[in-house]
């Protein structure tokens, strides 16, 4: 629940709700952008966040369409900018919770670049990047993130582009909280929002969605009961790197490459597992690269949800005010008669 | 036996020659002509003379003109650097069109220069800068040196072996040679302070502050200059020294100012006088970089500057810096405005206050990126995609960059807009004196945000006042949650509509918020002349001082012409086509194939004349005299 002040001033108690507005939401029915959009909306509830300091800011696509259905401040930008606007907002207003909302095709193809440098810049706000492997609004043809044969109405042989892994394109960025979580494990999904908006500085957080009109059951390897146990290892801090529907697996590093080991088989026991280190790097990024293709590949390892890797940088805005704040003390308020007569100047009489 | 040779005997040689081989002539106007290879210092050497020039009280006019390579090879046609300064008692217009003085570094700056120089001018040549390899660089046949083969004839050529005598002034210094050469500007410099009666005092305070922690290299440059200076009392051909008195200015403080420059001051009031914060996002692009360079400066002005990614996330950055109360500004030339398109169209839908300053060079394309052009009209005008108008305002001397900013800064906040800054190349890097304004002078920017409505009715982001503006409204003001975005929006609410009706209102709405800004400025004036007559010469931007030039030559023999410059081209002001009708012909001169022309032909059905060059180069005044006076 969240308190803000209503129109007379006066405290209200805020609930999901609340956080709703009064436009239709357009997402085709059954679209997992719904259940994300429910668990921002508690969350942020939960959080005691205060609308009118809460901004989203989305490029184009359907996870953009994300601003229209918040009732805080919110930008629904051009296609795959999010993250330049936010950083000049962020900059010109930096007490606002912001949130960049966007998809693998806006964030990570039209807008790739600029991703880029807003990890390494490490503005304070939080990026949700839902990734549907496939372009919805523009009715269905590959992302970046689609896999490789994928057919698609622009790949009608069948698509020869490498998929991009966003997680591993983080960390090679060095942003400084990377996490994953998919849209159908709602208690998962709020645990890591809530995390990343716990960080300071840029948080990235990989959501997997499912588009049941153009790429229904993309991830239902990794959403359904039957599989998902098998196909997913959920990340703790400081615990041993088990999964399983008994948690019979785990996963221990044989120097840098990690291994699929039996905990039944009496040969291993937790202790021998490799144990998450959020604060990690290196381990991080081979924990990026469990990014095997369950469908064609059988021996895949288990797809890693959680936070991968979290650590602390000065975030950009404090470095500029920070500059900005030392100029003024060394130099004093700029004098603005000063400034415009420069250092050398004569008198015509 | 002569009494001046009497004297030498008695004196000695030296002290006849400080005193005595000398004269002193008065000039009333000098244009100079620095010209070496891109490392040969040539920019810095004429700013210092520049900035020296101006403390003398001369009115002035410069014009850098350099390749768009750092390091072009060197001694080639296509590295030579040049900087032309046009000074003197009398008003001074443009950078002029021929030199009386050439300073030739080397072969290449001479044949590249050479078609320039007025009958008998005078060419500053370094001996040194003519071996055969760079006469071969410089692309003259075998066996043909022009400093023997009596080409220069014409023209009274002093040649000093610079490089040499660089060295040997620094021989008992501790510089290796390749740091010693670089000095050799500063011989030239002392010479030319010499040659036009000044001191060194303002280039020594100069060095002096730049090398304060480089007292080696502080010392060589110094040694030079003094050098070069001397070189003038000693050396018996030179004969003469000149002097230029100071022009007749208004009274007032004065300084130089580059246009770049002008444009940041210009900037940085404007942001004083509305209380915000100027935030520049900007990617380093010619000629529009220093403007970043110069407001990283400014931090103690609450200036924040943001080097992007790229030409895009800069003017995203500043929308979202507008979008938080900021006054969002970038800064660009051509290619990049053609990159920054969409997120202006953006700016366009809401309506928010952002200035995007082009500082134009030659296109299409990479084009020509140090040479200057006005080619970005039409592009500033209709390059989106769209209904899409913006005001569009534009400097026309490097002085007035300073109040062309103030004004889009302060009609962006005043009707939620972004507006268009034009400059150019030209004005950019020129530099010219400024009687500059006292603070206390210049007009306060009201800025207005909205706040949460008192009876508790909701906030309607895209209601709107007579102006057809809409309020500024800051997120983490409570009360006015909202959402903004690229899809059309509802009239008033600002929800998305598809509705065809509103579809149609708003453009029209926000053509009418643009057209209605006309309203909020002044009327055109006239720069010279009379406000009827044969001939009205109609410019706009860098073409300011040729049509200045121009147009007083032409009364001056009798012609009844006028000049008018727009400072706003979009909306134009509200008499301009009442203006022009006064006139029998309307001519418009610019740096482009007419794009002004084509806009004025369309919007007010007049049969324009326009004169056009597309070679980089500014106008010159005689060949604007002349198709003046072919018209008349």
């Amino acid at each position: 629940m969240s308190v803000d002040i209503n129109m007379n001033g006066g405290p209200v108690i805020l609930k999901a709700k609340d956080f709703a507005t009064d436009q239709d939401v357009r997402w085709c029915p059954g679209c997992g952008d719904y259940s994300i959009l429910k668990q921002v909306q508690t969350v942020l509830a939960d959080l005691g966040k205060q609308p009118h300091e809460t901004v989203f800011v989305s490029g184009i696509g359907c996870s953009s369409r994300f601003p229209y259905y918040m009732e805080t401040y919110g930008m629904h930008s051009i296609h795959g900018r999010a993250p330049a606007f936010a950083a000049g907002l962020k900059m010109s207003n930096p007490e606002l919770g912001i949130w960049v909302i966007t998809g693998d095709g806006d964030g990570l193809s039209i807008g790739g670049n600029h991703l880029m440098h807003l990890f390494r810049r490490n503005f304070n706000l939080n990026v949700l990047l839902f990734n549907n492997q496939i372009y919805g609004l523009t009715k269905g043809q590959y992302s970046p993130t689609s896999e490789e044969n994928k057919r698609t109405s622009s790949t009608p042989y069948g698509s020869i582009d490498h998929p991009v892994n966003p997680i591993a394109l983080a960390l090679g960025c060095e942003a400084t909280f990377v996490a994953r979580s998919m849209d159908r494990d709602v208690k998962h999904l709020k645990d890591m929002l809530v995390q990343a908006d716990g960080h300071t500085g840029t948080s990235f957080l990989e959501i997997y969605q499912n588009c049941n009109i153009f790429n229904d059951g993309a991830f239902f390897s990794f959403t359904e009961k039957a599989t998902k146990p098998s196909t997913t290892i959920f990340l703790e801090n400081g615990q041993p790197l088990v999964f399983g529907a008994e948690n019979e697996k785990g996963i221990r590093l044989d120097g840098f490459k990690p291994q699929v080991v039996d905990l039944n088989s009496g040969k291993y026991s937790k202790d021998d597992l490799w144990v998450h280190d959020e604060s990690d790097l290196i381990k991080a990024q081979i924990l990026s690269r469990f990014f095997d293709d369950h469908h064609t590949n059988e021996h895949a390892l288990p797809r890693p949800f959680g936070v991968f890797y979290r650590t602390e940088r000065p975030c950009y805005e404090d470095l500029l005010f920070g500059q900005i704040e030392k100029a003024t003390g060394t130099l004093g308020d700029g004098n603005l008669d000063k400034l415009l007569a420069g250092s050398n100047t004569w008198e015509i009489k | 036996m002569p009494v001046l040779q009497t004297l030498f005997l008695i004196f000695g040689s030296k002290l006849f020659s400080y005193n005595m081989k000398t004269q002193m002539l008065e000039k009333e106007a000098v244009i100079i002509k620095f010209a070496g290879d891109s490392g040969d210092g040539m920019q810095l050497t004429g700013g210092l003379f520049t900035d020296d020039t101006a403390i003398s009280g001369s009115d002035l006019a410069t014009f850098p003109d350099f390749p768009a390579e750092i390091r072009a090879p060197a001694g080639t046609l296509a590295g030579v650097s040049g900087f032309q300064l046009h000074f003197g008692s009398r008003e001074i217009f443009t950078p002029g069109d021929r030199f009386d003085i050439l300073v030739a570094m080397n072969a290449a700056a001479l044949k590249v220069n050479l078609g320039q120089l007025v009958p008998g001018a005078t060419i500053i040549i370094n001996e040194d800068g003519f071996d055969s390899k760079n006469l071969r660089l410089a692309k003259y046949p075998d066996g043909v040196n022009p400093l023997e083969d009596g080409s220069l004839s014409g023209y009274h050529i002093i040649k000093i072996p610079v490089t040499k005598m660089t060295r040997e002034a620094l021989k008992d210094s501790t510089l290796g040679t390749k740091e010693q050469d670089r000095c050799k500007n500063m011989l030239v410099l002392g010479l030319l302070l010499w040659r036009y009666n000044r001191t060194m005092d303002t280039t020594l305070k100069f060095l002096q502050a730049k090398f304060k922690n480089k007292p080696d290299i502080l010392a060589a440059n110094e040694t030079v200059l003094q050098a070069g200076y001397h070189l003038g009392d000693t050396r018996e051909d030179f004969t003469d020294r000149y002097d230029v008195k100071p022009a007749q200015l208004a009274k007032g403080t004065y300084r130089s100012i580059m246009g770049n420059d002008s444009l940041v001051l210009g900037l940085i009031t404007a942001s004083k006088k509305a209380g915000l914060p100027i935030f520049y996002g900007s990617y380093p692009i010619t000629p529009a970089s220093s403007i970043l360079h110069s407001l990283a400066k400014y931090k103690n002005f609450g200036v924040k500057t943001f080097q992007a990614e790229d030409e895009i996330a800069a003017v995203c950055s500043a929308i979202g810096a507008s979008y938080g109360g900021n006054i969002g500004v970038t800064g660009t030339s051509g290619p990049g405005l053609a990159l920054k398109g969409e997120a202006i169209g953006l700016a366009v839908m809401l309506e928010l206050p952002l200035v995007i300053c082009n500082i134009q060079r030659g296109g299409p394309s990479t084009g020509l990126p140090t040479k200057t052009e006005q080619s970005d009209l039409l592009q500033a005008y209709y390059g989106r995609n769209g209904e899409c108008p913006l005001p569009i305002v534009s400097a026309s001397t490097p002085a007035d960059a300073f109040d062309a900013a103030y004004e889009a800064v302060r009609i962006a906040i005043q009707h939620m807009t972004p507006v268009i800054l034009l400059s150019d190349g030209y004005i950019a890097n020129g530099a010219e004196p400024w009687k500059f304004p006292k603070a206390a002078d210049i007009p306060e920017i009201k800025v207005e945000f909205a706040s949460a409505r008192e009876n508790g009715t909701p906030f309607m982001p895209y209601a709107r006042d007579e102006r057809r503006v809409r309020q500024w409204a800051i997120p983490g003001t409570p009360g006015l949650l909202h959402r903004v975005g690229g899809l059309e929006k509802e009239d008033v609410t600002g929800n998305v509509s598809y509705d065809p009706a509103n579809h149609e209102h708003m453009v029209k709405t926000r053509e009418a918020k643009v057209e209605l800004i006309a309203e909020h400025i002044p009327e055109q004036k006239m720069e010279a002349g009379s406000d009827h007559g044969d001939l009205l010469i109609l410019g706009w931007g860098s073409t300011y001082g040729v049509c200045q030039a121009v147009t007083r030559g032409l009364m001056e023999v009798g012609y009844k012409v006028g000049h008018a410059h727009l400072r706003y081209l979009r909306p134009f002001p509200r008499n301009l086509g009442e203006l022009m009708s006064r006139f029998e012909k309307v001519m418009i001169p610019e740096i482009n194939n007419g794009q002004l022309a084509k806009i004025i032909r369309d919007k007010y059905l007049l049969p324009v004349v326009q004169y056009n060059k597309i070679q980089g180069t500014p106008i010159t005044n005689e060949e604007l005299y002349d198709f003046a006076v072919s018209l008349l």
